[in-house]
């Protein structure tokens, strides 16, 4: 590339000049005739350029008009339809208020102010005696502050740099104000309301749950009995939320270790997919699919809810479940893995 | 009473009382637990249960069986009961137009009386949910806030919160609950039909399921506060929306504020 760093717009660049001639056997087109537009030679359409400003203008006072029918006579909405035609002539109102203004200008520009062409030269992109200067001043900072020189500073001010961000680092792990301590962190991420003889109830009544309610083929949505009481009822049921489906016997296939976790086809799992969170509760009755709505990961329930489709990483955590004297279905303990997606203890 | 109180103390008095007992809490919890099915068998008359089964060899035996016990092409509908074939075959979903992921709704294909006596022909095969009684479908005894407060929990995950339906895996997904008879959206939560799973009474009473009916109604009659709908499908279509339309327009008055006028 050339150095067009003395270009005028009078002369081409000093390296096109350096070469030969060639290149001056392109001719500046200049600018193409002028051509008069409609409004300009025709006064009638001028007129009528006028009036379509001035009915532009006449919109914008219009909507304006519309946003106070909206605000005043609409008043304090009582039903959703009344709501909805408040929304409706605010927001058209301010909309036709604004675009009115903003249209008649550019209408008006455009057909009836002058639109004779000028020729505007370019500003000068790069001096070099500008660049120059500022390598100078680069030149002495370093030269003055000696930073090539000391060592030491260049060393220390690296490590000042380094460590600065890090109290941010620590503000946001503690934004958890409860002040537990890292070893309580991870436990809370460990373990659920869920426990031995913990009820399994409906969400949202909390009222128990008998093994008999529970047909072929239904979904129960739960929680553990007294979620509602505690401190902070939506932290706890985030981690704690459960679906009971019921499914013949037969159709489970069920490890040796989780043999006594069901009841008569009666299973529980964790409804927080192991993904990023979101409830899978999409469950298919014939299938025996358990559908994440968020990323499509898809658990098989009767493989003790293993990943068959999706990002999921691990299986639903399975809550060992019995049925108390009463009848009643009951937690045989907590989850025996942490629920929900991993975290930096449980990868 | 004379002859009672002289037989009181027989040696076999003992357990004919408690034979006595047994029958009664056995027929008084017979009679509470299957009210639904009960009222299945005694609601159609024997000609209805007739006609049900010249229409059931016409139009269903084919997949179903001769006796409705099922074959490859299809379940066995004894103890399916009437709600199932009246939601089915009152939908239009059946008779069936082609195999596939599930049944679609199509137009119906029988008149009112023809899907009671199919109904009154299955129930009368074996015990099942019954077609819901006219309180539990009126929407005017219903609390939509209830309703609404357990459609979030049990429902709007397949069917979206605001009731606009939503896909499943391969190919099978939740219909839209616009529109739907209010007798068919409590059937379905009886009979689970298809992949969607059953919402019985000791899980949602009919109380609860009146409410959720009330709901449904309240919000397709009230609309959306925010205008257009987009099909309540959520922020994709609303976000597709926005980046065709929104910047179609901001690119045509681009093209427009540079163009040369004539």
């Amino acid at each position: 590339m050339g150095d067009h760093s003395h270009g005028s717009p009078q002369e081409s660049g000093t390296v096109a000049k350096a070469q030969d001639d060639s290149l001056d056997k392109i001719q500046d087109p200049g600018l193409p005739p002028h051509r008069a537009r409609l409004t300009d030679t025709d006064p009638r359409a001028a007129k009528r350029a006028e009036r379509q400003v001035a009915i532009l203008f006449a919109i914008s006072m219009i909507g304006t008009v519309l946003f106070f029918v909206g605000y005043f006579a609409v008043g304090h909405p009582e039903s959703i339809a009344e709501i909805r035609l408040q929304n409706m002539l605010l927001g058209s109102g301010t909309a036709f208020a604004m675009l009115g203004i903003g249209v008649g200008i550019v209408h008006w520009a455009r057909t009836l102010m002058p639109d004779h062409e000028i020729a505007e030269s370019r500003h000068e992109v790069r001096t070099e005696e500008g660049r120059q200067e500022a390598e100078e001043i680069v030149n002495t900072i370093v030269d003055e502050s000696g930073i090539s020189r000391r060592p030491l500073i260049r060393n220390s001010l690296i490590g000042a740099l380094a460590l600065a961000p890090l109290p941010g680092i620590v503000i946001l792990r503690d934004l958890d104000l409860t002040k537990a301590s890292a070893s309580e962190i991870v436990d809370r991420l460990r373990h659920t309301m869920w426990d031995k003889g913990v009820r399994l109830t409906r969400d949202p009544s909390g009222t128990p749950i008998k093994a008999s309610d529970v047909q072929i083929g239904s979904a129960f949505h739960v929680i553990p009995d007294g979620l509602n009481e505690t401190e902070d009822p939506l932290n706890e049921k985030a981690k704690a939320v459960v679906l009971l489906m019921r499914l013949n016997p037969e159709d489970l296939n069920v490890s040796p270790e989780r043999e006594d976790w069901h009841h008569d086809g009666i299973v529980a799992y964790s409804k927080i997919c192991t993904h990023v969170g979101c409830p899978v509760a999409l469950y298919e009755q014939h299938t025996h699919h358990l559908l994440c709505p968020c990323h499509q990961s898809t658990f098989d329930l009767t493989q003790e809810c293993e990943v068959i489709f999706g990002p999921a990483a691990h299986a639903l955590p399975q809550l060992p479940i019995t049925v108390d004297a009463d009848g009643f279905l009951v937690a045989q303990s907590d989850f025996h893995e942490p629920v929900g997606p991993g975290y930096w203890e449980r990868p | 009473m004379k002859a009672l109180s002289q037989k009181r103390r027989h040696p076999l008095a003992a357990v004919a009382l408690l034979l006595m007992g047994l029958l009664v809490t056995g027929g008084l919890y017979a009679a509470a637990s299957s009210v639904n099915e009960a009222q299945a068998a005694s609601a159609y008359s024997a000609s209805d249960v007739e006609e049900g089964n010249k229409l059931f060899l016409a139009n269903c035996a084919t997949c179903h069986g001769m006796n409705a016990e099922g074959t490859d092409a299809g379940p066995s509908l004894i103890g399916v009961g009437a709600a199932s074939v009246d939601f089915q075959v009152g939908t239009g979903r059946m008779p069936m137009q082609m195999q596939g992921p599930q049944a679609q709704v199509k137009p119906v294909q029988f008149d009112d009386e023809q899907v009671q006596q199919l109904s009154a022909y299955v129930a009368s095969l074996g015990a099942g949910p019954a077609v819901p009684e006219a309180e539990y479908l009126d929407t005017s005894l219903g609390n939509s806030g209830q309703g609404g407060e357990i459609f979030r929990v049990n429902c709007a995950m397949c069917h979206n919160a605001a009731a606009a339906g939503g896909a499943l895996t391969r190919g099978k997904f939740a219909p839209s609950l616009e529109g739907v008879e209010e007798k068919h959206i409590y059937e379905a939560m009886v009979i689970g039909p298809q992949n969607m799973p059953v919402f019985n009474d000791s899980n949602i009473s009919p109380e609860d399921k009146r409410d959720v009916i009330t709901f449904l109604k309240e919000i397709e009659a009230q609309g959306s506060p925010g205008g257009a709908k987009l099909g309540s499908l959520g922020p994709v279509s609303e976000g597709l929306f926005v980046w065709t339309a929104g910047l179609g327009i901001i690119i045509a008055f681009t093209i427009w504020l540079t163009s040369r006028p004539s």
